[in-house]
């Protein structure tokens, strides 16, 4: 689809402005048909997550908690229990005596989310309430990590519980430490870049969003926040399903990835083009969906922006081990069919 | 009603009548039967508006009746031992949260080594979480227990740990007046929670509070505590009115009054030393026995008034603080130090791993701490041979193996038992 | 107080049997107490079961280390653990065999007893021929009401009843019950001679 482009007509305040409608209509929101406009771009929004919170400038997770909590609550006309795991967005959004969150809200701990979801989501039940629904949130190290056993258990149930882990790919809040959604190479401060092999050594790849697919649970999906429209539809037809699902949002960390604050969502988006982060729906154990890469890049292209891949092209070369995360961003294309076979040849 | 019923079965009945609405399993010695009961009466149909859950860890269990309770539903779980340990970061949190979650502790040791066997050390591992502590002498007041402690914990705001002997009495089957429906609803009104989360009254629960409050959050929770204090005995006289007999309270005393020497101790031991103190009694020895129920809040004021007139306190408890002694012996000096003549405190530990305390040994040991007292823990029926030798044996060799197996290769080899 | 101990085998229904008797107690208006001594759930592992009777509350918690009545499901034990230790001089002696006391080489502890106080009881057999399984306890419980008068037949029955309903219920008080007489002709023959 080729992306709409409006100017002002010549001779109208005399200026030439460009709108450049790119795939997220994040510029220019107003130009599209009221339908298809973000929750966010509503001035009834419900601003579930408001402003005055201690976020990072350029907080991916902030961003797409934002987008992603109130499209819940459109979707559930503000019938939300929202169960915080601990980590940057439980600290950031909730700085003593101050909170930003403007609906039902509860820090559980560190590794159980998933676990106090489901008991909020049983009180539900019990009392009789089934228009409440609950959300479980936590970052990847709280999701992947530390809270996979109270993941699995609330999977395997089918509690109706939709889980959100903001993927930054290390502990942040901690001061950006290796979680198991650490890519390989990638520097932390667990895993530095020293020695034979800098940064992470670590990442054969536990996606835990295929992990999710193997609960054969009813909706699983990975989003990112270079595609935010994506990520509200994926979270309001989330909200239209009953049991346990899970959505996992690529959420650029400046800090963490030592990239420039205002670079978030364009890092967010050469991670969907070179293929590394692959976007995808699926139902019931079946993937069902994948969103095609418009232009792919190589992964040198992704990593360059990020000063925690810094250590893969000092002095001039290039680490080899630059082509092994190209070739898992090969076998993602592959995988998922991100690649249009003919676009190619094309 | 009147029942032959196991232990962990007249519970199950009991806290289903407290119409719990979110119960979360997770199972391990001793107490599954109790959560096994529960499911039944839940899938069976007689238990209605409830949730049962099956979890997949003790943590995920009281986290799910953390996430049910902070919804407003009365929540119930039930562990020992190291359950209890794999959901220690929940059980602060519960009681930091201030949410009124019932647990049933079958109190059971604490490995390692592993042992599935009776004794305290895992209530002890827990008495500083901020966690009300009773202890049920009999099943019957394991039974009574519970239904005080829903409304112990709903009119506090706290959790409370309900602590029943595992196996000795969970699994023993003895004679139970269950009470009826109408009685415990007449008792136990329904859940009105302080804090709730409610969409139509958005709050934020479980936020961070950094130095310029966090005194003052426990200072509240010990001051909650406190109040315990009063409220405890207040409801166990509620509940004598309602079902018609004594249960619960701070703590009871046993021929206690005109005693020269006091016992002190928790749990199901205390029968076995009420026979004990008959037959002392009838040979003129003038012996009395506290018996502890509340130990959190510790009854420092009504434990001194019933010590005040000994010589001798005995502490007999069934858990060791490795390194310092027994925990309870060190609470009750607490409530000894600021008496006029201070009796002579004896700490004895006992039935550490399920070993049986006989009224043999009781006997020895009561005649012992007048006649030869001892100085610190005494360890009772401790096979000192046994100890010497694998002492021994570990000055011998640096690689002197595991202790544990050691000991248990000197049994067999002499064929005899370790307590003699 | 009367103090029953029993000794068999995981898989035997030991425990069941203890609480079995509980209950008929229980039914007489009587207090009691039953319980295992516990060990990992295991079939063929030695197992010891308790139960106490008394006309007031029970308040001792020790195992029961001097029996009024040893109930011994299976012989084997007799190599494994010490099953008599504590049996007192005036108890009672019901073990589950079709062999007689000298062929068991216990004839002396049997003797040491006032005399129609052991017995021997093929619960075994009884159980096969009635339930059709070799589950020895209820026929056990009828040889105990005979053995001691302590509990009444009918008493029993009701327990194994509650315990087992239906036909299964109906097959182990028929066990039971000619348990009891075969103890009770046992008995007969040793008072005439």
């Amino acid at each position: 689809m080729t992306p709409p482009v409006a100017t002002l007509a010549p001779g109208e305040a005399g200026q030439k402005l460009k709108y450049y409608q790119k795939g997220t209509f994040t510029v220019g929101n107003r130009l599209v048909a009221e339908e298809e406009r973000t929750v966010q771009a509503s001035q009834a929004r419900s601003n579930a997550l408001t402003c005055g919170h201690r976020a990072c400038q350029g907080c991916g997770e902030a961003l797409g908690a934002r987008y992603a909590i109130d499209a819940a609550m459109r979707a559930t006309n503000n019938n939300l229990i929202a169960v915080n795991a601990t980590g940057c967005l439980e600290v950031f959004t909730t700085p003593y005596p101050e909170t930003s969150w403007q609906l039902p809200w509860l820090h559980s701990l560190f590794g159980n989310a998933a676990a106090v979801a489901t008991g909020v989501a049983a009180a539900m039940r019990v009392k009789k309430r089934p228009a409440v629904r609950v959300i479980a949130q936590g970052g990847d190290g709280g999701t992947t990590d530390i809270g996979f056993q109270c993941l699995s258990g609330m999977f395997e149930r089918n509690d109706d519980v939709l889980y959100i882990c903001y993927d930054n790919e290390g502990y942040m809040n901690t001061g950006v430490q290796r979680s198991s959604a650490t890519p390989p190479t990638a520097r932390t401060a667990t895993t530095p870049s020293l020695g034979p092999e800098p940064g992470n050594v670590f990442g054969t790849g536990k996606s835990v969003p295929k992990i999710a697919v193997a609960h054969n649970i009813p909706y699983v999906a990975t989003a990112t926040v270079a595609d935010l429209h994506d990520l509200e539809r994926k979270v309001t037809k989330a909200m239209s399903i009953r049991g346990a699902r899970y959505i996992q949002i690529n959420v650029p960390c400046p800090l963490g990835w030592g990239s420039a604050s205002h670079d978030t969502i364009r890092i967010a988006q050469l991670a969907v083009e070179c293929g590394l982060y692959p976007i995808f729906e699926a139902e019931h154990g079946k993937v069902t969906q994948a969103r095609k890469i418009r232009r792919q890049v190589p992964v040198r292209d992704y990593l360059k922006l990020q000063r925690r891949f810094a250590h893969l092209f000092k002095g001039g070369h290039e680490d080899p081990r630059i082509a092994r995360l190209q070739a898992i961003c090969d076998a993602n294309i592959a995988e998922y069919g991100l690649v249009d076979m003919t676009a190619k040849d094309a | 009603m009147l029942k032959q019923i196991e232990g962990s079965h007249a519970m199950a009945e009991a806290i289903a009548m407290c119409r719990p609405e979110v119960i979360c399993a997770y199972p391990i010695t001793p107490q599954t039967h109790i959560v096994e009961g529960l499911g039944e009466l839940v899938k069976g149909g007689s238990l209605v508006n409830c949730e049962y859950i099956n979890v997949e860890s003790e943590f995920a269990a009281l986290s799910v009746a953390i996430g049910a309770s902070a919804a407003g539903a009365r929540a119930y779980t039930a562990t020992a031992s190291q359950g209890l340990l794999f959901m220690a970061e929940a059980v602060y949190n519960a009681s930091g949260l201030g949410l009124p979650i019932v647990m049933t502790l079958g109190n059971r040791a604490i490995g390692a080594p592993i042992n599935i066997w009776n004794d305290h050390s895992d209530a002890m591992s827990m008495r500083d979480a901020g966690w009300l502590q009773l202890s049920a002498e009999t099943n019957q007041e394991a039974v009574d227990l519970h239904i005080q402690a829903f409304k112990l914990a709903e009119e506090l705001s706290m959790p409370v740990m309900v602590c029943v002997d595992g196996f000795i009495l969970t699994h023993a089957m003895e004679r139970i007046d269950i009470p009826g429906q109408e009685q415990v609803d007449a008792y136990l009104p329904p859940y009105d929670p302080v804090q709730v989360l409610d969409p139509s009254e958005p709050a934020s629960i479980g936020a961070m509070v950094g130095p310029e409050a966090f005194t003052e959050v426990r200072f509240l929770a010990h001051y909650k505590q406190t109040l315990a204090l009063k409220l405890i005995p207040e409801f166990s006289d509620e509940f004598r009115k309602t079902f018609g007999r004594e249960s619960g309270g701070l703590l009871r005393t046993y021929r206690a009054e005109d005693a020269d020497m006091v016992v002190v101790a928790m749990g199901s031991v205390c029968g076995t030393i009420k026979d004990t103190i008959d037959e002392m009694r009838e040979d003129g020895i003038r012996i009395g026995l506290v018996i502890i129920v509340s130990f959190r809040p510790f009854p420092v004021d009504a434990l001194r008034n019933a010590l005040a007139g000994a010589n001798d306190v005995v502490v007999v408890e069934k858990s060791i603080a490795v390194g310092m002694g027994g925990q309870l012996a060190n609470n009750v000096d607490v409530a000894l130090r600021n008496l006029p003549r201070p009796p002579r405190l004896h700490s004895s530990v006992a039935g550490l791993g399920g070993r049986a305390i006989t009224r043999v040994s009781l006997h020895h040991l009561f005649r012992q701490a007048s006649v030869q007292p001892w100085e610190g823990t005494n360890f009772l029926d401790l096979n000192e041979r046994v100890v010497g030798r694998e002492i021994h044996r570990t000055r011998k060799t640096r690689r002197s193996g595991p202790t544990a197996e050691n000991i248990l290769r000197q049994m067999a080899e002499s064929g005899r038992p370790a307590a003699e | 107080m009367f103090q029953v101990r029993i000794h068999g085998r995981g898989g035997q229904g030991v425990v069941t049997g203890a609480e079995m008797l509980s209950v008929a107690a229980f039914f007489e208006g009587r207090h009691a107490q039953a319980f295992p001594s516990f060990g990992s759930e295991r079939t063929g592992a030695p197992v010891v079961a308790f139960c106490r009777i008394a006309d007031k509350e029970i308040r001792l918690r020790e195992p029961i280390l001097e029996p009024d009545c040893l109930i011994v499901q299976d012989p084997t034990l007799f190599k494994v653990i010490d099953v008599f230790g504590g049996l007192r001089g005036d108890g009672y002696l019901l073990i589950n065999t079709n062999k007689t006391f000298s062929e068991l080489h216990i004839r002396e502890i049997a003797e040491r007893l006032p005399k129609g106080h052991a017995v021997i009881v093929p619960a075994t057999e009884f159980a096969l021929k009635h339930i059709g399984r070799p589950v020895p306890n209820a026929a056990l419980l009828g040889a105990f009401a005979a053995l001691t008068q302590f509990v009444r037949l009918d008493s029993v029955e009701r327990a194994i009843e509650e315990a087992f309903p239906g036909k299964i219920g109906a097959a182990n008080i028929a066990a039971a019950r000619e348990a009891r007489e075969f103890v009770l002709m046992q008995q007969h023959a040793e008072s005439a001679a």
